[in-house]
């Protein structure tokens, strides 16, 4: 179904553009004299000659440029709404407190629903004892996984035991419990308080088992089984590309670097936790199960699965939400669970998730080992890259993504922008009793990222190189190009970027001012990342993955009704990406309609007929697609009709601005919107012969060869604190691009925010066990979440290579932000670090560990880590 | 091995005690557990549902609303000792014809929200401290902000929305 290049986009490659065209916003603001280049310049360079440093979280104002007047991209014809920053559509409900989050669904009678969990990280379950539980004032009712009989969740790759032993997790567990947290039992009250009480008289008796808590643990010979059908307690294990001769180009190359590195474990952390309401309707004879999940039709398959009904039965509705960040994208047990209560009770169920269970119970990421090596030759060209990659995914493969999710990802991709001729890579998915592990942004390339550009950075000073200079002779200029990784990758600006972010690192004096920072003996350090991001997974990449269920296509319908306003549905699931506004701009266009006149519906698996939901910087891509062709293909019925009423051919007529059908040549001769949705409807006598009534259009858009690729560089200066141990971020550049941003504004948020959490991973946020099991953050006490005094503004540069076959040229934009952060403060890090020769690779940084690095004193004191036995 | 409880919700041995709440204006009368929280009443009891929760510790400030004019963590009171109290949350801030307020329309000018389920929190974060310091500056905004946890913005925008109105505020002012 791939277009193969959208006409008015064909042959516009970065290739074929002139440099001219690959200009920032500001840049184009700046010649069209309505904005200035980043005022920062001069200005902050003139305070620092003067001694100071502006910091980015106190007064550093003049240090950030004003966010880029996104109004003045460039390529956008007069009245198109793609391209402008218009007003989001869902803020009026959002900020008067009328959104509507499962939390606020409150239906007549709902009972409260909150889970009895194991309290040990492995162990076989002996005995449950619900006897006062329900004693307890205002228990109504408690089911453990005999009482409920669901169906298990089970995950699937299609590859050989050797590379994938599938596992299942039940909804409650059975006779084993695998991780602190785990569902025993669900307790059913009528508020959320007595449910509380009820679960504290739950008595469960266990025989405890060794637990696994690491993933050297895990994969140590003898070591106790998680599953016992999973030898050497591996889930995935594959060897992939492997190019001949390999070994030899690392016995003769003139450079050899090799990073060892693990990455903190992570929570996605939606600030609102999950939950769900179900309620039997009899009326419709449905369970209703409102649930705040990115993918709501994946839900309602794996519950009609699990409770035995036909996908009918079953509708999952989505309320608003409170972000996701890919945590809420797999199928979730509790959600189950609750729905099976409120079939068995034939009362409204409610959960809520509380941060205890969110932070402990719920799905964790990115917790990673890596051992990777790079060859160069002396001029710095990389010749080859080898990695052994250890992904712990805890307990249990998530749905539809399986415990492959990490480790398959890092495999595939990571030779990252840069022309890697000669590639070897083992990928490892290890279970541990620990919660299990879902998708969150950026999902391994965060990490995958920070070990490439670490490989660069050690590269450049082991042959004397510059870092950026080093990045330059290796990073893809020509397009598509077809990388060792079998993977070919489409137009981006990665030379381009990494151009302009280190000149505007330059340009605002940060070099001079790590000089005069030395010279005082202070420690600023200089990071840079480079990287790109395939957004818009499709059906034929998550095949190559051999996913059994692939989450590619998406469908979506477009009505028109009596009054010429159309209702557009789609199968994504917007969680604060704003699609309410972004996908109606791009059908409003598409018709040329007011915005007011479009409104998007979602989340509703009764209205759609199926969808992918959101999730890996789809929605645009797939989604935006989709409405775009829906839309599309409903103007080609209006020109007919149009025509039809103006007495001429479908070939003589145009869709008018403003909502109508005119005459080519003879723009006097109109029919409005409203004149052919009449006859459509309300007087079909008048239809043109063959014509059916209606006015309404089905399209889907899936990506069927390897996706579009965003790109970025980011830039980060950090200052290291001697006596703290504080890594203080003085300034982030980020130059990106995602092809045409349908909402710049949007999608500078989305920039700010992946960078936010991608701070997070690289300096703060862990969860972490004990040797038990026990995890040891269960609030935000200990699982320390950046606040607005941790991460810096943000100054944001565009560069606009479309996507070629997407509708509106758009990339994906959701994730690039996290991607790119940790390496580009690590790298900072250790950049300020160079005069000490300690190299950090793991994240998070600590203070304690930044202390003791800058204790460590001058380059001879210490021996450089990571490559004692190179 | 358990299954529904027979009997009824054993409801009738729960103590309860009469509440009254000014909440925007609006005087309340409700009858809870001692236990039950201000912010549980506000969203519960009262279907107040702007104010929102995020942790139930305090941390996130997603619950904020104001007491006496000032910032507070509902997740952290009892309602019972907001009695006496003039309480003020999300839902008090737009017109009654839903017309948004000068905060409310820099937060939607600035892209200040995304998912928007701590907006509110922020919202009555903000308007506690314009209240309490017209003259504030950007560097003590970032300050305030931080009391609060934004997952989706990374607070820059936030800032800003709130320096915006800030500013616009002061220039009426002077007008
Ligand atoms: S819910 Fe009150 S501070 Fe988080
Ligand atoms: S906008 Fe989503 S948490 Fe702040």
């Amino acid at each position: 179904m791939t277009t193969t290049a959208n006409p008015t986009r064909g042959g516009l490659t970065a290739r074929a553009l002139p440099p001219e065209n690959l200009v920032t916003a500001g840049e184009v603001a700046a010649r069209e004299g309505t904005a200035g280049r980043p005022r920062a310049a001069d200005s902050s360079a003139a305070r620092r000659a003067a001694g100071s440093v502006p910091s980015a979280a106190t007064g550093g104002e003049a240090a950030h440029p004003t966010a880029v007047d996104s109004g003045a991209r460039h390529h956008r014809p007069a009245g198109r709404l793609v391209g402008a920053s218009v007003r989001r559509r869902e803020d009026p409900r959002l900020l008067t407190g009328r959104g509507r989050f499962v939390d606020d669904l409150h239906p007549a009678g709902v009972l409260h629903a909150a889970f009895v969990r194991s309290t040990v990280a492995h162990a076989e379950v002996a005995s449950v004892d619900l006897a006062d539980v329900l004693a307890t004032p205002g228990v109504v009712a408690a089911f453990t996984a005999d009482d409920l009989g669901l169906g298990d969740i089970s995950a699937r790759l299609a590859r050989p035991v050797e590379e994938f032993v599938p596992t299942d997790m039940p909804i409650l567990a059975r006779d084993r419990v695998r991780f602190v947290g785990e569902p025993i039992a669900i307790v059913i009250a009528d508020d959320a308080y007595a449910v509380e009480d009820g679960l504290e008289a739950a008595k469960v008796t266990y025989r405890t088992l060794p637990p696994v808590v690491s993933d050297t643990a895990a994969l140590a010979p003898g070591a106790p089984l998680v599953h016992d059908n999973a030898p050497a307690n591996t889930l995935v294990d594959v060897a992939m590309f492997a190019t001949p001769g390999i070994d030899e180009v690392f016995a003769g190359a003139a450079c050899v670097v090799r990073v060892r590195t693990k990455t903190g474990r992570q929570n996605a952390l939606p600030l609102e936790t999950r939950g769900a309401v179900a309620e039997w309707i009899d009326k419709d004879g449905q369970l209703v199960l409102h649930t705040c999940t990115q993918t709501p039709h994946q839900v309602r398959t794996v519950a009609a699965r699990s409770l035995g009904l036909d996908e009918q039965a079953v509708r999952v509705v989505v309320p608003d939400m409170g972000g996701g960040f890919g945590i809420k994208c797999v199928v979730g047990r509790e959600e189950i669970a609750v729905a099976a209560a409120a079939l068995r009770l034939r009362r409204p169920v409610k959960w809520i998730e509380d941060r205890k269970d969110a932070l402990t119970a719920s799905f964790l990421a990115r917790e990673q080992r890596y051992d990777a090596r790079a060859a160069f030759d002396a001029e710095g060209r990389i010749l080859a890259l080898d990695a052994d990659v250890v992904c712990d995914m805890g307990a249990y493969s998530c749905y539809p993504f399986t415990a492959g999710i990490e480790p398959l990802m890092a495999s595939a991709e990571m030779p990252s922008v840069y022309r890697v001729p000669a590639y070897r890579v083992r990928g490892r998915a290890v279970t541990t009793n620990k919660a299990p592990t879902a998708p969150y942004r950026g999902v391994s390339r965060p990490q995958y990222v920070m070990v490439v550009e670490r490989l660069f950075e050690r590269a450049a000073r082991e042959l004397g190189l510059d870092p950026v200079e080093i990045r330059r002779r290796n990073v893809i200029t020509e397009f598509p190009y077809t990388g060792v990784n079998n993977i070919t990758y489409d137009p981006g600006s990665y030379r381009e970027s990494l151009d302009l972010c280190e000149r505007l690192v330059r340009e605002e004096g940060w070099y001079e001012a790590k000089a005069a920072a030395a010279a005082e003996g202070r420690h600023l350090g200089i990071g840079y990342s480079c990287f790109s991001e395939r957004t818009g997974y499709g059906s034929a990449a998550f095949a190559a993955r051999k996913m059994e269920v692939v989450p590619g296509f998406d469908i979506a319908e477009i009505r028109m009704d009596t009054t010429g306003a159309v209702t557009v549905t789609s199968g994504t699931q917007n969680h604060g990406q704003s699609h309410e506004t972004t996908l109606a701009q791009i059908v409003a266009d598409r018709l040329g309609l007011d915005l007011a006149k479009v409104r998007l519906q979602q989340g509703d698996t009764d209205r759609i007929t199926y969808g992918w939901g959101t999730f890996a910087s789809r929605s645009v891509v797939v989604g935006g697609s989709a409405v775009g062709r829906a839309a599309a293909k409903l103007a080609d019925k209006l020109l007919v009709l149009g025509a039809h009423l103006l007495g001429t051919e479908a070939g003589e007529v145009e869709l008018a601005p403003g909502g109508g059908v005119r005459v080519r040549g003879d723009h006097a001769r109109a029919v409005p919107y409203t004149a052919i949705a009449e006859i459509a409807y309300l007087k079909s006598n008048l239809l043109p012969e063959g014509c059916e009534p209606g006015l309404a259009a089905t399209a889907s858009f899936d990506v069927l060869d390897d996706g579009t690729f965003s790109n970025a560089t980011h830039a980060c200066v950090v200052e290291l604190h001697a006596g703290t141990g504080r890594v203080e971020i003085l300034r982030y550049i980020c130059v990106e691009d995602c092809g045409v941003a349908v909402h710049p504004q949007v999608v500078e948020g989305q920039c700010r925010g992946g960078i936010a959490q991608g701070i997070a991973g690289a300096l703060f946020e862990q969860v972490t066990y004990d040797d038990n099991g026990e995890p040891s953050a269960t609030s935000f006490m200990d699982y320390k979440v950046p606040t607005a005094l941790e991460i810096p503004d943000v100054a944001i540069h565009h560069l606009e290579t479309p996507c070629l076959f997407t509708e509106t040229g758009a990339k994906g934009a959701g994730e690039g932000g996290t991607i790119g952060a940790p390496a580009a403060v690590l790298n900072a890090v250790n950049d300020a670090l160079a005069p000490t020769g300690t190299e950090l690779d793991d994240t998070p940084v600590t203070p304690e560990t930044v202390r003791n690095a800058l204790a460590n004193g001058p380059r001879a004191a210490a021996a450089p880590t990571g490559e004692e036995d190179r | 091995m358990t299954a529904e409880s027979t009997a009824q919700a054993r409801t009738g041995y729960r103590e309860r005690q009469l509440v009254v709440l000014d909440v925007n204006g609006t005087e309340h009368e409700v009858l809870v557990e001692p236990r039950r929280t201000l912010v549980d009443v506000l969203r519960h009891d009262l279907g107040l549902t702007g104010t929102h929760v995020g942790c139930e510790h305090g941390i996130c400030g997603a619950c904020t609303v104001l007491v006496d004019g000032r910032p507070a963590r509902a997740c952290l009171m009892f309602a019972a000792q907001a009695e006496g109290s003039a309480v003020r949350t999300v839902e008090s801030l737009a017109g009654p014809d839903g017309e948004l307020s000068d905060l409310q329309e820099a937060f939607t000018r600035h892209h200040a929200l995304q998912c928007g389920f701590c907006t509110p929190g922020f919202l009555m974060l903000a308007e506690g401290h314009l209240a309490a310091c017209p003259r504030t500056d950007k560097a003590e905004i970032r300050e305030v902000v931080a009391a609060n946890l934004c997952r989706c913005t990374g607070y820059q925008t936030i800032v800003e929305a709130i320096d915006d109105c800030a500013r616009q505020r002061r220039n009426r002012e002077e007008d």
